[in-house]
């Protein structure tokens, strides 16, 4: 390699969790001051390797080598001793507390506060990143936030700093400036591992990228001579995905019409929807495709009616205007959800399954008289959710919070699925769960969509949408792309959107652009 | 050694429900070695405490007299306490629901009909609600913590009711004496265990638990409220209103605590007087937990701190002993109450201590 010594190295790490190889065999080198992007979709096992780095996890196999010795690092406190610092993507500080307190409490050795409140001016103006240690946490922007977040690291005089997606929630002209201080660093010799999926910034920033997919290193490259096209290309694969195969609705009868949605984001980490638009026909499957974070709960929270919108004509179901009914109402109309989180949100874990049926099934299956629980009718429901959809379980009395992920995911799909919706919305169908799970809740969806039902699919596996969906469309930072055929789509462009680079193609045709999914 | 806190996966409900009645045992025993360091003979002190006033007929009467209020109030504030809405201002809607009954009766002083004392049990009911309808509406409006607003809101309901009592509502006849006239056998309770105090109350707290029971288990409102406070955000998928719960929770023990505090006024004591609860409403928050937030368990627990009111009583007349502390054993039973739940949601596992950090480190 290059003169420059190694600050760290990788040697064939792998992490196993319970049905997914999340890295496999990952070998790594981050050069002395050298800016090092880490890439890949959602799952690509991009956090859970900088995890194993900062101690977070610790890796089954493989062996990690800082500045040239082999090191095992058993948790963060010993990465920070090593001289590794971390910027996670949503911080953790306490708001009722000054910029000073919080960078106290998270530094080994905070000594005199009034000499670390000077450090901490003269560190954070050395690197254009303006505190006043006085401030209460709560009066700041999340972009002032996030430099505690630095400026504590940079206390520590890291000589390895990990940035987990740092720039999505900041501003450009904040981006701009985090790259000035980021590049600051490398030069003194700094080393920064920087995770992100956005192409444009890696081409600013990196001087190397490492691409994961599947857990797996699959290249790298340097990112100065690449195309934003080229590197997703790399980080989505071209290989033949197993297409749709399903011919398409025929059906002209739209039953879920979304125009011009605008909804606010309702916290600091949110995403603003803007000006969303699609629709979807009866025996439809529509798959949206993106980078997490990029407004996916929002818009199922404006779908399902978890968080109305202003304006009613919006949201249209069987041609009604629903845009300002509550989950309730539009469940009444037609419309079930099945929410990416399975326990606390699609089902209470303390609870059991019986209950869960009720839970979103009491309105549609006459489950009430005069405000009583049938619950002898309930419970028979849930006998038939069990029995449907194979749900291994040691009865319907037990809790939610007691099944398996996929069980547990394949009873609240089959929930919805048993209450005949008109409109199913479903977000990440199968999140965490085993491939012979994965394979009934698709079948069942294929079922339900032959039946004359709308699906929309929220996904951030783009092999999912592209076996399941006739049509779909990428959102990223709130905005949704224009709706495309699957089968029809090319992959490149896919990756382009989901990088956030809108209408690339369309003024720089490649000579790979076109269809990548030649059946 | 070192010892490590884990939160256990499940609760576990064995624990769950046996804890009560260790932090009661605990507090027996604490109260033991109370009357010891106090230079009070231990047993003679406990007998007055818990066993005296359990050995005759009207003991058991003004048991049920005390119990009452509790249950009433506790299962009103259980309904709030599932779905995570912590009214701590019962006593104050207590208060409200008494002076709105009782001003009614102190109207309605020379009528002698049947309706008169349903008809102020209702007032009494929407003068509490009226009161719990303010840290609900700020609650649901600008999320305002409802703990400060209902427990400051008290302190306001104690201070009108002393304001009316030695200034407009006064007893002319009263010799000066800051109390209300006494209200017409119209509106007074009728005795249901005769030559005691033992009135209707405790009757109406009965079913009004059993109601309770059969709301949470058996109704959709029920299924609402644990849902709310179990996981709000499940709640939210299943198009149940935090606010409407907020609304219900509030009202329903607010309403429950102003017909406890009518019950009072038009029961024992028959008139309106600066002082018409030793704590009722503050107490009831601890046998809503000692209850384990189930009704029936409400009406167990309720049965007990009655009997701290009246062996304090009983312990002050017959030892000598200072009126505190009926307040020190309450007290400590909650206290123990809280902290033998730690070992219900949390194990505690020992484990020897090594020099993990340096290891860590090594090459």
């Amino acid at each position: 390699m290059t003169a420059t010594p190694t600050r760290l190295e990788l040697r064939a790490i792998s992490k196993r969790f319970p049905g997914v190889l999340a890295n496999d065999s990952v070998d790594l080198n981050v050069a002395a001051g050298e800016i090092h992007a880490l890439l890949g979709e959602n799952g690509a096992g991009k956090s859970t390797l900088v995890k194993i780095i900062y101690g977070v996890l610790h890796a089954d196999e493989g062996e990690m080598l800082w500045e040239g010795e082999t090191v095992k690092v058993a948790d963060p406190h010993a990465a920070r001793n090593l001289g590794i610092g971390m910027v996670f993507q949503h911080f953790s500080l306490f708001e009722a507390m000054t910029v000073l307190e919080n960078i106290a409490l998270g530094i080994e050795n905070p000594g005199d506060m009034n000499a670390l409140a000077e450090r901490v001016i003269e560190v954070s103006h050395a690197y254009g990143l303006p505190l006043d240690p006085g401030r209460e946490v709560h009066t700041l922007s999340v972009g002032e936030r996030q430099r505690i977040e630095i400026v504590r690291c940079l206390l520590q005089n890291p000589r390895l700093l990990i940035m987990d997606e740092p720039t999505s929630v900041l501003t450009p002209q904040e981006v701009e400036r985090l790259f000035e201080t980021l590049r600051q660093l490398s030069t003194e010799g700094v080393s920064i591992l920087y995770i992100s999926h956005k192409l444009d910034e890696i081409k600013q920033l990196c001087d190397r990228a490492t691409i994961l997919r599947g857990g797996k290193v699959v290249d790298s490259c340097d990112p100065k001579q690449e195309t934003a096209k080229s590197m997703a290309a790399m980080m989505i694969g071209t290989e033949v995905r197993p297409l749709s195969q399903r011919e398409g609705s025929s059906s002209e009868k739209i039953r879920l019409e979304v125009q011009g949605l605008n909804l606010d984001s309702d916290h600091a980490f949110g995403v603003t929807l803007r000006d969303v638009t699609f629709s979807v026909r009866e025996g439809e499957i529509f798959g949206i495709a993106g980078v997490a974070g990029n407004g996916q709960n929002e818009l199922f929270q404006a779908l399902t009616g978890e968080r109305p919108v202003h304006i009613a004509q919006e949201i249209l179901i069987d041609g009604m205007a629903a845009g300002r009914m509550g989950a309730a109402a539009r469940r009444r109309m037609g419309m079930c959800s099945v929410p990416e989180e399975r326990n606390g949100h699609a089902a209470v874990p303390e609870m059991s399954l019986t209950e869960n049926f009720i839970l979103s099934g009491y309105g549609r299956m006459g489950l009430l008289s005069s405000g009583f629980i049938r619950n002898d009718a309930a419970e028979e429901l849930s006998r038939r959710v069990v029995k449907d959809f194979n749900v291994k379980t040691a009865g319907v009395g037990a809790s939610a919070g007691s099944l398996s992920g996929g069980n547990l995911q394949k009873f609240i799909v089959g929930r919805e699925i048993l209450q005949n919706p008109g409109v199913l919305v479903i977000s990440q169908p199968t999140w965490g769960v085993d491939a012979g799970a994965a394979a009934a809740i698709h079948e069942a969806l294929f079922a339900l969509a032959e039946k004359g039902s709308a699906i929309i699919v929220i996904s951030q596996d783009l092999d999912e949408l592209m076996a399941l969906s006739d049509h779909l469309a990428v959102i990223n930072m709130g905005s949704l792309s224009k709706s495309m055929v699957t089968a029809k789509a090319s992959i490149d462009e896919i990756g382009l959107l989901m990088g956030g680079l809108h209408g690339m193609t369309e003024h720089q045709p490649g000579p790979n652009g076109g269809n990548a999914n030649v059946v | 050694m070192s010892f490590k806190v884990e939160k256990r996966q499940e609760l576990d409900l064995r624990l769950f429900y046996l804890t009560p009645v260790l932090a009661v045992v605990l507090t027996v025993l604490s109260g033991f070695l109370l009357f010891l360091l106090m230079g009070y003979d231990p047993f003679l002190g406990i007998y007055y405490f818990f066993i005296s006033p359990l050995l005759s007929s009207y003991g058991l009467a003004e048991l049920g007299l005390k119990a009452s209020p509790l249950i009433l109030i506790a299962v009103g504030l259980a309904i709030g306490f599932r779905a995570n809405v912590w009214n701590i201002g019962a006593e104050g809607q207590l208060t409200m629901g008494a002076i709105a009954g009782g001003g009614l009766a102190l109207a309605l002083i020379d009528v002698q009909a049947f309706w008169v004392l349903p008809l102020i049990c209702v007032a009494g009911i929407i003068g509490g609600m009226a009161y719990a309808a303010i840290p609900a509406f700020l609650k649901a409006r600008w999320d305002v913590n409802e703990i400060l607003t209902s427990l400051m809101l008290t302190y306001v309901a104690t201070l009108f009711l002393s304001t009316l009592v030695f200034g407009p509502w006064k007893d002319p006849m009263g010799f000066n004496f800051p109390q209300s006239e006494m209200f017409a056998e119209s509106a007074t309770l009728p005795i249901v265990l005769e030559g005691t105090r033992l009135h209707l109350g405790v009757i109406v707290a009965l079913l009004v638990a059993v109601t309770g029971w059969v709301l949470m288990t058996r109704t959709i409102i029920g299924f609402q409220i644990r849902v709310v406070g179990q996981a709000p955000a499940a709640a939210a998928f299943a198009g149940f209103s935090r606010k409407r719960m907020i609304w219900l929770s509030l009202l329903t023990s607010g309403g429950l605590a102003g017909l406890a505090g009518l019950f009072e006024v038009a029961g024992p004591i028959g008139q309106l007087i600066p002082s018409i609860s030793p704590g009722y409403g503050f107490t009831a928050i601890i046998v809503a937990f000692l209850g384990r937030l189930h009704p029936i368990g409400i009406i167990g627990a309720g049965l007990i701190m009655a009997l701290s009111y009246i062996g304090g009583e009983n312990a002050q007349v017959e030892a000598g002993m200072p009126q505190a502390v009926t307040g020190v054993f309450q007290g400590l039973l909650l206290f123990f109450l809280l902290a033998s739940d730690f070992l219900a949601r949390y194990r505690i596992r020992f484990e020897a201590h090594t020099a993990k950090r340096k290891e860590a480190l090594a090459p």
